[in-house]
């Protein structure tokens, strides 16, 4: 507390100085996503796991990664069970419960999930790149309008 | 082994809608749900199905449909086009002067919503700021690669004779004062550092130039210094580089028995212009039909635009002659961009994104395991 009578001081503010780095950077995304520890981090193994059972717990993932994974995982054969869940909407972790027949290891299993998933996004890359194409050359019926009508 | 028959596929993915109820809306294409089947996973059968349609394409706004893909997977890429396609905007405002009626937060607030763009190079190039920690003094320090300076200095003031214009009766504030409004092109960026060389194909600045951020009166002045920042809409929705992007799924009408006449008018009426096309019944058909020549029937012309209102269920008349459903695997996305993106390539983004979501969490488990 100011002493009684004092004029109120303005609180000193100062707006931080922008800097200009002097490092060299690229123009490459940033680096946390070629960091492969900080994505090591990211992921543990539940206690209780086995080789053909196990629960994996992601950091900073939700239902966007989880439910796609779960779809492409429980597409393999090898797969008993799939399942996920956000354990609480309030910490950013996903968990991921595999559990497989005859000896599959669960790793391998969740390693091909992530591949297929990822081959899924290229096709649909291609595909989509070859409509809009067709599209913007006239070469395709336009035909099909939205509920209210619009071009 | 099995292999269902087209019609069979084409009923398991249809979804049922009833009066009140819907039913078959879960995929059960599964490797042992159907026995003696094989779903297993397979890359060239999704290559041989998966189909993309467009229906609009401007830079702003997109329809497009993705037939053959799981709502799983379609989700996905709404989720990410909603909330982790990075996009530039105002994150900290210094506010120097303020003297208008505006308080400094509703302003700071305002200022932070007005969607920015830039060059994609730029933005590419633009890193995600870091805020200080207590741990680590001097962090968080704003840079050149991951903030951007715009600033806003506006005073209104009279015009000449515009008191006196004013005594007389004028209320026109375009004839009384200068800079009485404040718009989103009066916000100025300031390159600094390399950010000359990697926005020199698109300067920073506000997607519309016409947002009207406030109005001021003469005297009142306005001196602020705004930092814009690279973020994400899981951050904050002003992030977000789409206005909306939704899916639906295909309806489907099939009318099971002939509705014709008077019904066939009423049915139609029971849709969006446009869904039910009323024909002719031609002299074949009217024997068949038991009915008289040229009188009207109900025929589906595009369910398409059809909203799937169930108006038509509501009506004794057409019990048991149509049935209502929708396209368990075929979206009809919907992307209106915000202008940073052309809401195409927002669409590739989100793939891509997904992929390298995948590749991340494939790189740590195998950091994992070895």
């Amino acid at each position: 507390m100011p002493p009684a009578g004092a004029e109120p001081q303005p609180q000193s503010f100062t707006t931080p100085e922008v800097q200009v780095s002097d490092q060299p950077h690229d123009t490459e995304e940033a680096d946390a996503y070629m960091d492969p520890n900080l994505d090591r981090e990211r992921i543990r193994i539940l206690p209780g796991s086995s080789e053909t059972a196990a629960s994996f717990q992601f950091d900073n993932e939700d239902h966007t990664l989880g439910n796609a994974l779960r779809y492409v995982i429980m597409k393999n054969p090898d797969v008993e069970f799939c399942g996920y869940s956000i354990p609480h909407p309030s910490e950013a972790k996903l968990n991921l419960r595999i559990q497989t027949y005859d000896n599959v290891s669960v790793y391998t299993v969740l390693e091909k999930g992530l591949k297929d998933l990822e081959d899924l996004c290229d096709v649909v890359i291609d595909k989509f790149t070859v409509a809009r194409e067709d599209f913007k050359s006239g070469g395709q019926d336009t035909e099909m309008r939205d509920a209210w009508g619009r071009v | 082994m099995r292999v269902p028959s087209q019609a069979e596929l084409q009923e398991r993915k249809r979804v049922q809608i009833g009066i009140e109820t819907t039913s078959n809306a879960q995929s059960t294409d599964f490797p042992g749900h159907w026995p003696g089947e094989n779903h297993e996973w397979n890359l060239d059968y999704i290559k041989e199905n998966l189909n993309v349609k467009f229906h609009t394409s401007t830079p702003f706004d997109s329809e497009f449909s993705l037939i053959g893909i799981d709502t799983s997977v379609a989700n996905a890429f709404r989720r990410i086009l909603l909330a982790e396609i990075p996009t530039l905007a105002i994150e900290t405002v210094f506010i120097y002067q303020n003297t208008s009626v505006m308080q400094d937060e509703v302003l700071a607030h305002r200022l932070g919503l007005i969607p920015l763009q830039a060059s994609r190079r730029g933005l590419n190039w633009m890193k995600w700021y870091q805020k200080p920690t207590e741990e680590d003094e001097g962090s968080g320090a704003p840079s050149d690669y991951n903030c951007a300076i715009l600033r806003l200095n506006v005073k209104c003031e009279w015009q000449e004779g515009g008191l006196q214009r004013a005594a007389r009766g004028e209320t026109d504030p375009d004839k009384l004062y200068v800079n009485h409004s404040i718009y989103a092109r009066d916000l100025q960026w300031q390159a600094i550092g390399k950010q000359a060389e990697m926005f020199a194909d698109g300067p920073i600045q506000a997607v519309n130039p016409d947002i009207l951020i406030m109005k001021l009166r003469p005297g009142q002045e306005i001196e602020l210094l705004m930092h814009a920042m690279k973020g994400i809409g899981q951050d904050h929705a002003k992030f977000s580089p789409v206005a909306t992007a939704s899916y639906r799924l295909l309806p489907t009408i099939d009318i099971m028995k002939p509705i014709i006449g008077a019904d066939a008018k009423k049915f139609a009426r029971c849709f969006p212009k446009g869904v039910i096309r009323l024909d002719s019944v031609t002299s074949e058909e009217a024997s068949e039909l038991d009915c008289k020549e040229n009188e009207v029937k109900a025929v589906v012309a595009n369910p398409m635009r059809d909203t799937v209102s169930r108006e038509c269920l509501r009506h004794a008349e057409f019990k048991d002659k149509v049935k209502l459903g929708r396209v368990r695997d075929h979206f009809i996305f919907r992307i209106e961009s915000t202008g940073q993106w052309e809401s195409e390539d927002l669409f590739l983004e989100s793939v891509k994104l997904l992929k390298v979501k995948c590749q991340r969490m494939r790189r740590g488990l195998d950091a994992m395991m070895n």
